[in-house]
């Protein structure tokens, strides 16, 4: 089929029928942030940390299938406000304690503000009551950093076969739970399951190997998130 | 008019952030050729005798004395600043947030495993400053100008504040200097 034309921040970009925005932009080597979406698992388009303007609407870049000249706006002060907001909201709704999470350095919440230029959230700290299920003996559950991104849920459903996770409830009480009713001990997931990996915040870990790799050489302590995509480009 | 003053605190904070900036290393002689230190730790002076350009607050509000301290601060300081984590959000000390003050009272001076308090009541007393229900970011006691993040922020990012703001020109931290641990 023929190649699909349109526009990135007044950019060429040619695309191939039935790419989502994010693919055709990743392709090209430009960078769209994102969180709820993962490689290799089904878009969710639910953090809307991948908004776009298409022909000046809003839209996810990781659901929104290319078009034949649309233009999609990727960086204007605008849409980098809104993705700024978004993350400054998912930082108080939460307890998000940079200052000793295992994740801090490699998580991709963090390398978000990092890379939007967060100082610190404009909104009032929410302080909410969340669970923590370290019940397992090799992986936990720490709720307080949950983004609700539902990596988990569809790693587990989709690639390890085993529906560990699910959400529930709704709105500000809505959190992830395990299939079980009961522990995360009580469920069949494992060490190696991909469910595990996935987690781009400190939510979902493995026991015993945090604080492994020392400041300064964390995925993210020196170059933001998302130059690996860009990097592609001009190394082509 | 002589040199900018400059005042700080540490409220219920750790003086990591205090420490850091001691660690500008050879440039706090060049920090005082800028400046004058008015109320701080730095040099022991514990009352505002001047109004103050820039203010830093290391540390959030856990208690009755923070609060007004930084109350304080913000009516002698033309620019306040949240310098760290704790000030920011919070921080370590706000982990207690999610439990009723009571509670934490107790098992700090009452069931702790280590504990010995033949008294058996948490301390109390008119020279004791009272706990806050919760530990408070500062920005939600006075308005806050700026936000330097850190645990503690890097020598360099106070350092390149402090030049920005006392030469008037616009604070551009580079990436590596905008870090939350
Ligand atoms: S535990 Fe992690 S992967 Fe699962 S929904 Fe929460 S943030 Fe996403
Ligand atoms: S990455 Fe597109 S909505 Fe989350």
């Amino acid at each position: 089929m023929a190649d699909i034309t349109f526009k990135i921040d007044n950019v060429d970009i040619k695309g191939k029928p039935g790419q989502t925005i994010m693919e055709a932009a990743d392709a090209a080597g430009i960078y769209i942030p994102r969180l709820c979406t993962y490689e290799g698992l089904q878009p969710h388009g639910s953090c809307r940390v991948c908004t776009v303007f298409v022909n000046g609407r809003a839209q996810a870049a990781c659901t929104q299938p290319i078009a034949e000249g649309i233009t999609v706006d990727n960086s204007s002060e605008e849409v980098q406000q809104i993705r700024k907001d978004i993350i400054e909201m998912l930082f108080v709704e939460g307890n998000h304690y940079c200052m000793f999470c295992e994740k801090s350095g490699n998580c991709e919440l963090q390398a978000l503000a990092y890379r939007l230029g967060v100082l610190a959230p404009k909104y009032p700290y929410l302080f909410p009551k969340r669970d923590i299920d370290a019940s397992h003996k090799d992986i936990f559950i720490d709720r307080n950093r949950c983004v609700l991104c539902g990596r988990c849920v569809r790693a587990s459903q989709d690639i390890d076969g085993k529906n560990v996770f699910e959400f529930v409830d709704r709105g500000p009480d809505k959190r992830v739970a395990v299939n079980s009713e009961a522990k995360l001990s009580d469920t069949e997931i494992d060490v190696t399951d991909k469910a595990v990996e996935v987690c781009p915040v400190g939510a979902l870990l493995k026991k015993r190997v945090g604080y492994a790799v020392p400041i300064g050489e964390r995925l993210y302590d020196n170059k933001p998130i998302g130059s690996e995509i860009e990097n592609k480009n001009q190394s082509s | 008019m002589g040199k900018p003053k400059v005042a700080t605190a540490s409220l219920a904070g750790c003086f990591g952030c205090h420490m850091s900036l001691l660690d500008i290393d050879d440039k706090i002689l060049k920090l005082v050729e800028l400046v004058e230190f008015n109320k701080s730790p730095v040099d022991d002076i514990k009352k505002f005798t001047e109004r103050c350009a820039v203010g830093l607050i290391e540390g959030g509000c856990a208690n009755e004395e923070n609060a007004h301290n930084l109350q304080d601060f913000r009516r002698n300081c033309d620019i306040l600043i949240s310098v760290g984590d704790c000030a920011i959000m919070g921080g370590i000390p706000a982990m207690r947030n999610g439990i009723p003050l009571q509670e934490c009272l107790q098992k700090a001076y009452l069931e702790g495993p280590t504990i010995y308090n033949p008294t058996g009541k948490a301390p109390n007393g008119p020279d004791i400053p009272l706990l806050l229900d919760k530990v408070y970011p500062c920005s939600e006691i006075v308005k806050m100008d700026y936000h330097l993040p850190g645990c503690p922020p890097p020598a360099e990012t106070l350092w390149q504040a402090l030049v920005a703001l006392l030469t008037d020109k616009p604070l551009d931290l580079p990436y590596e200097l905008i870090k939350y641990d």
